[in-house]
C-alpha cells in the first residue's frame, strides 16, 4: 500500500487535462471499500471473504481468469446483487446497496463490459434513463443535451448528444457510458473489461481519459484478464482466483509471469511448445470474398487468402471486422455475395454446410452455446451433433444407441472431458470442459480443414493449453487450419503465419516468429493515426 | 418417476379445488357436512358417467381418439420449438377434405377408399400446419398468431363450403354438413360401436414416438425445437425441418378430423371442431410432451367430459365446470411452482431431454417479424 | 411507424368502401353505403382498439400478451355482471375493468414473477377465461336469470352529429370515444413522459434499464395491470355497447385481431389505431355485403382480416420488429 505516484501517469495527465500541475497523490483512505464480502450462487461460492478498495484518484486493476468471481464481486459494489454476508463502505461508512440507484445516488458509476445503451434510444435518452429531466410532466432534454457536450470537451470527447446509439461504434459507445457514469456525479469508476472490444490504439485513448479522470480525483477500478495492460495503466494491482483475493502488487514489483502465476496458482508456461510447420498444398483457399452482414451491410469485402496443409494461419483483428462473418461463410452458415471459397480443388461456394462436414471442413464455432452444442442433449448426442447422420451412428434412418455411447465413452477419454459421464447433459458441463466436447467432435474424424474462432474464450487456463496442443496436433496431422481469435498473444503463440483483418479486408500478413506487436496492433487499427473519435450523427 | 409426480398432483389439486366450487354451487341445506357429501356425490357421477358402464366407458374411449390425435400434433409441434395452436382448423380441413373423397368416390373397394380418405385428411391437415411452418421458418412470422388466423381462415371456408359446394343437398338434410360418406369409406367396428380408429390412433401414438426419438428426422426435429443455431451449425436444414415439423402437427390434427368422419358421423359437420384447439394444448402440456403423458392426459381429459354429461344429469352443475378444471390443471401445470410451493417438493433437476421435457414448452421464441 | 405504412392502411380503407361502392346493387343508394361502412367500421374498431392499446403497455414493457382475447372476454363478463347486479352501467364498465386487471395481474404474475414461458402463460389466462366465464354464465346468470342492465347511450356532437354521411361520427357510446381519446394519450404518455421512456428501455433492454437504476418487475407489473385495465374497457364493450346480454365465447378471436392489428400498427398506439379501423372495414364489408346485394359469398369476404394478417405477419408489406426484449423473462440476480 505505497502512495508512490507513476511518473508516466502523472506527465501524460498533465499533457491532457493541462490543469492542476503536479503529480496526482491518491490518499490513504478508501473512497469505496469491501469487507469480508461473500457471495454463492447455490452450489457455486462465487467470492469469498473478498477485501478490496479504491482511494480517491487511484487506478486499481482486477485482475484474473473468467470465472475468477470480478464480475460477482463489481455487481455487489454497485448493487446489481446483495452479498450474502460482508459490508461495503463508502468513505469509511458501511451502506447498504439494494439497486443500481442507490449506487449511482452515492457516486459510484459503472461501465459495464457489455454495454446498457438501449440502442434505438439517443445518447441524450440513455443518459437521462433513471433521472428524467422534465417539465411539467413531459420529457425535457435540451439543457441535459448541452450538458452532456460540455462534459464531452472537458475530458476530449466529441459526443453528438441526439445521435441514435444504434448507429455509434463501439468505442463510441464506451465513451457514451463514460459520459453517463460522469453525468451522475460518479467519483468512483468501475470500468468491466473495457478494451475486450477496442483496437490497441482505442485502448490508449482510453487510457489517456482514464488517466484524466484519475487526476481530477476520480478513483478508478479498472477489470481485466490482459496482463500487459494492467502493469501499464494501473497503480495498484489486485489479483483474483477462485472468488477469492489472491494478492496485490505494485506494477513495478510485477511481471506477466509473476501475475499469470497468481491468477493461476501455479506456475503458467506462456508460450506454447511447437514444432515448426510444414505446409503442403493450398487447402483453403479464399478468393475475392464478399459476404453481407445481418444488416445487409459489406462485413468482408473482397479477402483473399489461402490456408496449407500441416500450417495454422492466425487471422488478427478487432472484433467488428468481418471475421465472424467471414468464419461463418467459409463453414456455410451464412451466404456469400460473390467471390469463391475452395477446399483444395472443390468449388464449396455454395455448398450446404452438411456438404462442406462431408468433405472435410471441421468447425470449432465462436459461439460454443449457440452454435456448437446443444445444451439439455447429453454430452454423446452432442458428441455426434454433425455426424449422427452417417453410419455408424444411424442405420436407414434410425439411430443406432450403442455406436453413439461407445464412440462418447472413448471420445470422453481421450480428451479428458469432466465429468467423464456420456449421459450428462452438457449445458451442465464447465466452459473449458463444453469447449472439449466440441474439439473433441471435431477433431475425432479425418479433418483436412480446421476453422476455429475464438476457441479459448471464456475457458480456464488449464484448458487452454490443452486447446492450443490440440490445434497443433492436427496442423501435425496434415490439416489446414484457420484460427481467428481477438487475443494477439495466442495468435503469435501458436500461428505459423498471421494475417490481419480491418474494416472487411486483409490489410497484412506476417510471420508469427518475426512479427511485432506494434505493427500488428497498427494494422488492426488500419493504419490510422491515434486520434481521438468524433461521435456524430 | 418424477416426471409424472407433478401432473399428478396438479390434477388431484384441480379437482380439489373444482370440488370446492361444486360445494359453493350446490344446495347447502343441511351444513357443511351435506354439501361435502354432495361433493363425493358429483365425482361419484362423474367416474360412473366415464366408466361406470360399458356403454360410458365405450363413450370415453371414443373421446379419446380424437383427443390423442390432437395431443400429439400439438406435442410434435412443441418439440420442434413451435407452438401449434391450429389443431381445430387443421382438423377441420382434414374432416372436409376426408369426408369429399368419401363420399364424391364410390366405385373403390374399402381396402382401398379408406385409406384414400384418412391419407387426404392428412394431407389437408399437413398442408395447413405445413403453410404456419413454413411462414416461421422462412420470414419469422409468429405461428401463434397464423395458426389462429388459419384457424379462422378454416373455420370461413368449412362455413362457405358446408353451405355451398358440399353441401348435402337431400330435401331432409336442414343443416350444414356433407352427405353420408360412403360404405366403402368407414371405418369398421372393433366391436359395436367402437370404431377401428382405436387401434389406428394407438398405432400412430407408437410411430410417433418411435419417428421422434428414435430416427434422424425426429433428432433433427428436436435439435431444431431446442436450438435451430446448433442445428444449423449441425448441417440440418432449418427451413425444411421446421415445415416438416408443423406439417406433421397438422398431418396428426387433420387425421383427427378424418377419423371422425371415418368413425363417428360419417359426415362433416359444420362446428364439431371447436373445443379441440385449447383442449389438446391442456393435452400436450400436461402430458409434459411425451408420448406416454399425452396418452394418459388424453384419457383423462376424454373420461372428464364424458363423465360431465351425467355429472350434469345428477347435480344440475352445468358441464363447464370442466373447463374449469381443466384449466386449473393447466395453470398449475404451468407454473409448477404453485405445486412444488403447495407439497413442498424441492426444486427441479436438470434432465436429459431424452427423458422428459422443461416446465413450460420448448418454445423456440423466435420474435423477429411477429 | 413509417408514413408509408399508414398510407398504405388508409388507403386499404379506402379500397374497402369503394369496393362496396363500386359492386352493390343498384337500389342501394351510395351515401347509405358509406354511411353504413364508416358507422359500423368505427364501431367495430372500438373493441380492437381498446384491446390493441393494452396489448401496446404490455409488450413494450417486454411480456408478450397473447392473453387479450381471454381478457376481455372475461372483463365482458365481469362488467355484464356488475351492471347487471347493481342496474348501474358505469359500476359495470368499473366492474369490468377491475376483472381486465385481475387477469393482467394473473398473467404478470405467471410471466414475469414464476418466468413462466409468456406465450404458455396467455395460453392459460384465455383457457381459463373461457372456462370461468362459461360456467358462471350458466351457473349464475341463468339459474338467478340476471337481466342486463341495457347498452350505454350515445353521445352526440351538436352540429356536427347532424352532417350527411360523416355525422354518425360524431355520435358514439362512451367506450368509443373512450377509445378514440386513448390513442392520443397513450402516445404522449409512452413517448414523451419520463415513465414512458422507462417504459421502453424495459421492454428494450432490461438490463440496462436495471443498471440505470430503474425496477423492472415493477414497471412491467404496472405496464401490464394498465393493459389490463384497458382491455377491461374493451370487454366492457361487448356487454354494455354491442349486446345487453353475455354469450359464452362472444369475443369471438377479436381479441386476436387486436393483437395482429398491434403487430401491424408498429407497436405505436397510431399504428394501432390505424389498423384497428382498417380491420374495422374489413368486418363492415363482411357484415354488410348481403345488404348492400354485394355478389361475394359473406364467407369469402370473412376471411379478408385473417389473411391479412397472415400476409403482414410474413413481412410481405415491410417488416416490422416488436420491442427487442418481449418474450424473455428478466433475471435480475
Amino acid at each position: 500500500m505505497g502512495s508512490g505516484t507513476h511518473d508516466r501517469n502523472a506527465g501524460l495527465a498533465m499533457n491532457v487535462v493541462g490543469g492542476s500541475g503536479g503529480a496526482p497523490v491518491p490518499q490513504e483512505g478508501y473512497v469505496l471499500e469491501a469487507r469480508g464480502l461473500t457471495k454463492r450462487y447455490g452450489s457455486l461460492l462465487a467470492n469469498k471473504d473478498v477485501q478490496f478498495g479504491v482511494r480517491r484518484g487511484e487506478i486499481v486493476a482486477l485482475l484474473g481468469e473468467n470465472g475468477a468471481g470480478k464480475t460477482t464481486l463489481m455487481n455487489m459494489l454497485f448493487g446489481m446483487t446483495a452479498p450474502d454476508s460482508g459490508s461495503v463502505l463508502i468513505d469509511g461508512e458501511a451502506i447498504r446497496l439494494q439497486s443500481p440507484r442507490d449506487a449511482l445516488a452515492l457516486g459510484i458509476g459503472m461501465v459495464h463490459q457489455h454495454f446498457m445503451l438501449v440502442p434505438p434510444f439517443t445518447v441524450a435518452e440513455n443518459i437521462a434513463l433513471g433521472v428524467e429531466p422534465s417539465r411539467r410532466g413531459m420529457l425535457d432534454l435540451g439543457d441535459l443535451e448541452a450538458q452532456i457536450t460540455a462534459l464531452g470537451r472537458r475530458f476530449g470527447i466529441d459526443i453528438d448528444p441526439r445521435a441514435f446509439v444504434k448507429d455509434l461504434s463501439v468505442g463510441q459507445q464506451q465513451r457514451v457510458e463514460i459520459i453517463k457514469a460522469l453525468y451522475r456525479g460518479a467519483r468512483v469508476m468501475i470500468l468491466d473489461e473495457p478494451t475486450a472490444v477496442l483496437t490497441p490504439q482505442e485502448a490508449d485513448d482510453l487510457f489517456k481519459v482514464l488517466r484524466g479522470l484519475a487526476h481530477e480525483g476520480t478513483g478508478i477500478v479498472f477489470i481485466s484478464h490482459k496482463l500487459r495492460e494492467v502493469l501499464d495503466l494501473a497503480h495498484r494491482i489486485v489479483v483474483m482466483r477462485r472468488g477469492a483475493v489472491a494478492g496485490e502488487v505494485l506494477p513495478r514489483d510485477a511481471s506477466p509471469e509473476s501475475l499469470a502465476s497468481l491468477m493461476v496458482g501455479r506456475d503458467v508456461l506462456l508460450r506454447v511448445e511447437k514444432a515448426k510447420s510444414v505446409p503442403g498444398k493450398p487447402m483453403i483457399v479464399v478468393r475475392d470474398l464478399v459476404v453481407n452482414d445481418d444488416r445487409r451491410v459489406r462485413a468482408v469485402d473482397g479477402v483473399s487468402l489461402s490456408v496449407r496443409t500441416g500450417e495454422i494461419v492466425g487471422v488478427a483483428g478487432v472484433q467488428g471486422n468481418g471475421q465472424t462473418e467471414l468464419v461463418e461463410a467459409i463453414t456455410g452458415l451464412r451466404t456469400t455475395q460473390s467471390g469463391s471459397f475452395h477446399l483444395s480443388d472443390r468449388d464449396l461456394t455454395r455448398a450446404t454446410v452438411r456438404d462442406r462436414t462431408d468433405a472435410g471442413l471441421a468447425h470449432i464455432p465462436e459461439d460454443r452455446q449457440r452454435h456448437g452444442l446443444v445444451l439439455p442433449f447429453t454430452v454423446e448426442q452432442n458428441m455426434v451433433l454433425n455426424r449422427y447422420y452417417r453410419a455408424p451412428f444411424s442405420r436407414w434412418l434410425v439411430m443406432q444407441a450403442k455406436a453413439m455411447r461407445d464412440q462418447a465413452r472413448d471420445l470422453v477419454g481421450r480428451f479428458d472431458v469432466r465429468p467423464a459421464n456420456p449421459e450428462a447433459p452438457v449445458g451442465s458441463l464447465s466452459g473449458g470442459n463444453k469447449q472439449k466436447v466440441i474439439i473433441a467432435r471435431e477433431l475425432s474424424r479425418d479433418v483436412r480443414a480446421l476453422v476455429a474462432a475464438q476457441p479459448t474464450r471464456g475457458v480456464d487456463v488449464g484448458s487452454i493449453e490443452f486447446i492450443h496442443g490440440a490445434l497443433i496436433a492436427a496442423r501435425d496431422a496434415g490439416a489446414a487450419v484457420l484460427l481467428v481469435s481477438a487475443e494477439l498473444d495466442e495468435l503469435l503463440a501458436v500461428s505459423d503465419r498471421i494475417m490481419v483483418m480491418f474494416r472487411g479486408r486483409i490489410v497484412g500478413a506476417v510471420d508469427s516468429a518475426t512479427a511485432s506487436r506494434e505493427d500488428i496492433g497498427l494494422m488492426m487499427a488500419g493504419g490510422v493515426s491515434p486520434e481521438v473519435e468524433s461521435v456524430t450523427r | 418417476m418424477i416426471g409424472g409426480l407433478i401432473p399428478s398432483l396438479a390434477i388431484v389439486t384441480a379437482l380439489l379445488i373444482g370440488g370446492v366450487i361444486i360445494w359453493a354451487s350446490g344446495p347447502r341445506l343441511d351444513g357443511p357436512w351435506f354439501g361435502i357429501w354432495f361433493v363425493v356425490e358429483a365425482y361419484q357421477a362423474l367416474v360412473e358417467g366415464a366408466f361406470g358402464s360399458r356403454a360410458s366407458t365405450i363413450d370415453t374411449v371414443l373421446r379419446t381418439v380424437p383427443y390423442l390425435f390432437t395431443g400429439l400434433a400439438v406435442m410434435v409441434g412443441f418439440r420442434g420449438g413451435m407452438f401449434n395452436i391450429g389443431a381445430e382448423g387443421q382438423l377441420a380441413v382434414g374432416a372436409l377434405a376426408s369426408a369429399w373423397v368419401g363420399f364424391t368416390v364410390t366405385s373403390l373397394p374399402l381396402i382401398i377408399h379408406l385409406p384414400l380418405v384418412l391419407l387426404t385428411g392428412c394431407l389437408a391437415g399437413a398442408i395447413w400446419g405445413g403453410i404456419a411452418g413454413l411462414l416461421k421458418a422462412r420470414t419469422g412470422a409468429h405461428e401463434v398468431i397464423t395458426t389462429i388466423m388459419l384457424n379462422y381462415v378454416g373455420g370461413q371456408l368449412a362455413a362457405y363450403l358446408l353451405n355451398g359446394a358440399l353441401r348435402d343437398r337431400s330435401p331432409l338434410n336442414v343443416i350444414a354438413q356433407t352427405p353420408k360418406v360412403a360404405e366403402t369409406a368407414r371405418l369398421p367396428d372393433l366391436i359395436p360401436g367402437l370404431h377401428s380408429g382405436v387401434i389406428l390412433v394407438i398405432g400412430v401414438a407408437v410411430l410417433v414416438w418411435f419417428v421422434l426419438w428414435k430416427t434422424t428426422m425426429g433428432f433433427e426435429l428436436r435439435m431444431v425445437g431446442i436450438n435451430p443455431d446448433a442445428a444449423s451449425y449441425a448441417g440440418v436444414n432449418v427451413v425444411r425441418r421446421m415445415t416438416w415439423a408443423m406439417g406433421v402437427s397438422g398431418l396428426l390434427a387433420g387425421l383427427a378430423g378424418a377419423v371422425q368422419v371415418a368413425g363417428v358421423n360419417y359426415r362433416s359437420t359444420l362446428g364439431f371442431n371447436v373445443g379441440y384447439g385449447f383442449d389438446s394444448i391442456a393435452i400436450a402440456l400436461l402430458g409434459r410432451n411425451t408420448v406416454s403423458g399425452v396418452v394418459l392426459s388424453s384419457i383423462l381429459f376424454a373420461a372428464l367430459r364424458t363423465g360431465a354429461t351425467k355429472l350434469q344429469f345428477r347435480t344440475q352443475i352445468s358441464t363447464d365446470i370442466i373447463s374449469v378444471i381443466q384449466a386449473l390443471v393447466l395453470l398449475m401445470i404451468a407454473a409448477d411452482q404453485i405445486i412444488r410451493w403447495i407439497y413442498r417438493i424441492g426444486p427441479a433437476q436438470p434432465e436429459a431431454v431424452a427423458d422428459a421435457t422443461s416446465t413450460a414448452a420448448p418454445v423456440a421464441s423466435s420474435e423477429s417479424g411477429r | 411507424m413509417t408514413r408509408g405504412r399508414f398510407a398504405f392502411i388508409i388507403g386499404c380503407i379506402g379500397l374497402l368502401i369503394g369496393g362496396a361502392e363500386v359492386l352493390r346493387s343498384p337500389d342501394v343508394s351510395a351515401s347509405i353505403v358509406a354511411a353504413s361502412m364508416l358507422a359500423t367500421m368505427l364501431r367495430f374498431a372500438t373493441p380492437l382498439t381498446l384491446g390493441a392499446l393494452a396489448g401496446l403497455l404490455c409488450e413494450r414493457s417486454g411480456v408478450a400478451n397473447i392473453a387479450i382475447e381471454g381478457m376481455m372476454l372475461s372483463a365482458a363478463f365481469g362488467a355484464f355482471l356488475g351492471a347487471a347486479a347493481t342496474k348501474n352501467l358505469l359500476i359495470g364498465v368499473l366492474a369490468g375493468m377491475a376483472v381486465g386487471v385481475a387477469m393482467a395481474t394473473l398473467h404478470a404474475w405467471l410471466s414475469v414473477t414464476l418466468r413462466v414461458d409468456q406465450i404458455v402463460s396467455g395460453t392459460v389466462i384465455n383457457i381459463m377465461a373461457a372456462g370461468i366465464t362459461g360456467f358462471l354464465s350458466t351457473e349464475v346468470v341463468r339459474r338467478q336469470a340476471l337481466v342486463g342492465a341495457g347498452l350505454l347511450p350515445a353521445l352526440r356532437i351538436p352540429v356536427l352529429a347532424d352532417l350527411p354521411v360523416v355525422g354518425p361520427v360524431f355520435q358514439q357510446q362512451p367506450i368509443a370515444w373512450v377509445a378514440l381519446l386513448l390513442v392520443p394519450i397513450t402516445h404522449l404518455v409512452i413517448f414523451h413522459t419520463p415513465w414512458g421512456l422507462r417504459l421502453r428501455s424495459v421492454g428494450e433492454l432490461p438490463r440496462a434499464a436495471h443498471a440505470a437504476g430503474i425496477n423492472v418487475i415493477r414497471t412491467r407489473y404496472t405496464a401490464v395491470m394498465i393493459g389490463g385495465a384497458i382491455a377491461g374497457i374493451g370487454g366492457a364493450y361487448f356487454t354494455l355497447e354491442s349486446v345487453p346480454a353475455f354469450e359464452p365465447l362472444m369475443t369471438n378471436g377479436r381479441g386476436f385481431i387486436a393483437l395482429a392489428a398491434l403487430i401491424f400498427g408498429g407497436w405505436t398506439p397510431a399504428g394501432a389505431w390505424a389498423a384497428s379501423l382498417l380491420f374495422g372495414a374489413a368486418n363492415a364489408l363482411h357484415i354488410n355485403a348481403q345488404q348492400f346485394g354485394i355478389p361475394v359469398p359473406a364467407q369469402i369476404v370473412g376471411m379478408f382480416p385473417y389473411l391479412l394478417t397472415i400476409v403482414i405477419l410474413a413481412g410481405v408489406i415491410g417488416r416490422v420488429s416488436p420491442p427487442a426484449a418481449v418474450g424473455t423473462p428478466y433475471e435480475a440476480d
